[in-house]
């Protein structure tokens, strides 16, 4: 199962970025394969008008299952989300990635609906 | 003649002056004040009226037919706002984020996303004595102003002639920009405070950028400092009135009271902005 995170950085010790459609990398994890994918997002700061549908669909197309962020999406990314079926968790803004991770698998962190 | 009434900042003054400016002129002169601040409208406050039109207000907006759709990912290719989505087998749109630019529809090999009207807003046209107010009203959940903004200028231009004077929105982005492009002088509202100047300047960059004629009226003048006066020296930029700061002022305006007729002050920076705008108008505004 692939979970992304929201990054600030490419590795598990990056800060996360608290924002979803804006944000500056997803850090993909497959918990099954141990795979790691970290996609560039910065094109996103360029859009003038729905950086979050687009940024919702770049996820869905990294086919992944859980989004792990901070603030959570607004509302139009919310529902391409919700349409992909990909699971949120918020709360994780201020947290490394290795510490969202840890707070994801201990349940800390509250789901988004 | 068109007159916008515009600021860089939100709480100048645009609308106090906006329907006093307008209620003064219709004294002697044919008027209409539109309101255009379409996302908080506030200028009806202040006028006793009475309504005699409204319309309902719309724009267009792609809607998806699956049976037709090939799912060839064109319409999303082709959308710069990212109104319209692909998500695997569907098609997503978000008629928030549309521009109804017809982009989708048009490129659709298979006509699936054929346009069709949305409901963004109502427009009131009311009497308020001699004077003629419009308003529109953008509808809660709307995120795009300049449409039903471009519709109410259309409607103003269709139904009026002589003077038409717009309440424009605070700021300097797309709704600002559609409220005045089309006016033969835009009235800045500042007030003389370290705020009032910065956004002044934002707003001046802009109304230049359009190649307008403009000048400022100083609203609360008394507070604050000499700045915003500097500025506009410095610049050439014509000072047409100071609205002096008054607890009298703002309790009639507490009350939804215009000022001119109870504040002598007021009526006087009333007639220098007549004078000069009339007089700016014989240089070839129409």
């Amino acid at each position: 199962m692939k979970i992304a995170f929201t990054t600030k950085g490419k590795d598990w010790n990056a800060m996360m970025d608290p924002r979803f459609g804006r944000t500056e990398y997803f850090f993909v994890y497959d918990d099954e394969t141990e795979e790691i994918i970290v996609e560039d997002n910065s094109d996103s700061t360029q859009e003038a008008h729905g950086a979050g549908p687009k940024t919702a669909q770049k996820l869905f197309d990294l086919q992944a299952k859980i989004l792990i962020t901070g603030n959570g999406p607004g509302g139009n990314a919310g529902v391409v989300l919700e349409k992909a079926g990909i699971e949120i968790y918020t709360g994780a803004g201020e947290m490394t990635v290795k510490e969202a991770y840890e707070a994801f698998k201990n349940n800390k962190l509250p789901l988004f609906k | 003649m068109k007159i916008a009434i515009a600021s860089g900042k939100g709480g100048t003054g645009k609308t106090t002056l906006s329907t006093n400016l307008a209620s003064y002129l219709a004294e002697s002169d044919n008027v209409v004040l539109v309101d255009l601040d379409v996302e908080e409208p506030n200028s009806g406050l202040f006028l006793e009226r009475k309504l005699i039109h409204s319309e309902e207000k719309f724009k267009m907006i792609p809607e998806w037919i699956k049976d037709k759709c090939t799912l060839c990912g064109e319409c999303q290719k082709n959308c710069n706002y990212h109104a319209v989505i692909q998500l695997g087998t569907m098609i997503l749109v978000f008629p928030e984020l549309c521009h109804s630019c017809y982009a989708c529809s048009e490129l659709c090999p298979v006509n699936a996303l054929p346009m069709k009207e949305k409901k963004i807003g109502d427009l009131s046209h009311y009497k308020a004595g001699n004077l003629d107010f419009i308003e529109s009203k953008l509808m809660i959940g709307e995120e795009q102003a300049v449409p039903l903004i471009k519709q109410t200028i259309k409607y103003t231009d269709s139904n009026f002639e002589g003077i038409k004077i717009f309440d424009s929105p605070p700021g300097t982005s797309c709704p600002v920009i559609e409220a005045v492009k089309d006016a033969d002088f835009i009235i800045l509202v500042t007030e003389p405070t370290p705020f009032g100047l910065n956004d002044l300047k934002l707003a001046v960059e802009t109304v230049r950028e359009l190649n307008k004629k403009f000048g400022v009226v100083i609203n609360r003048f008394g507070i604050g400092n000499n700045d915003v006066i500097e500025y506009c020296n410095n610049e050439n930029i014509p000072i047409l009135a100071k609205i002096p700061n008054s607890r009298k002022i703002a309790e009639l305006y507490s009350k939804g009271e215009l000022l001119y007729n109870s504040i002598p002050e007021v009526k006087e920076e009333l007639i220098k902005i007549k004078d000069f705008i009339f007089s700016t108008a014989e240089e070839g505004v129409k």
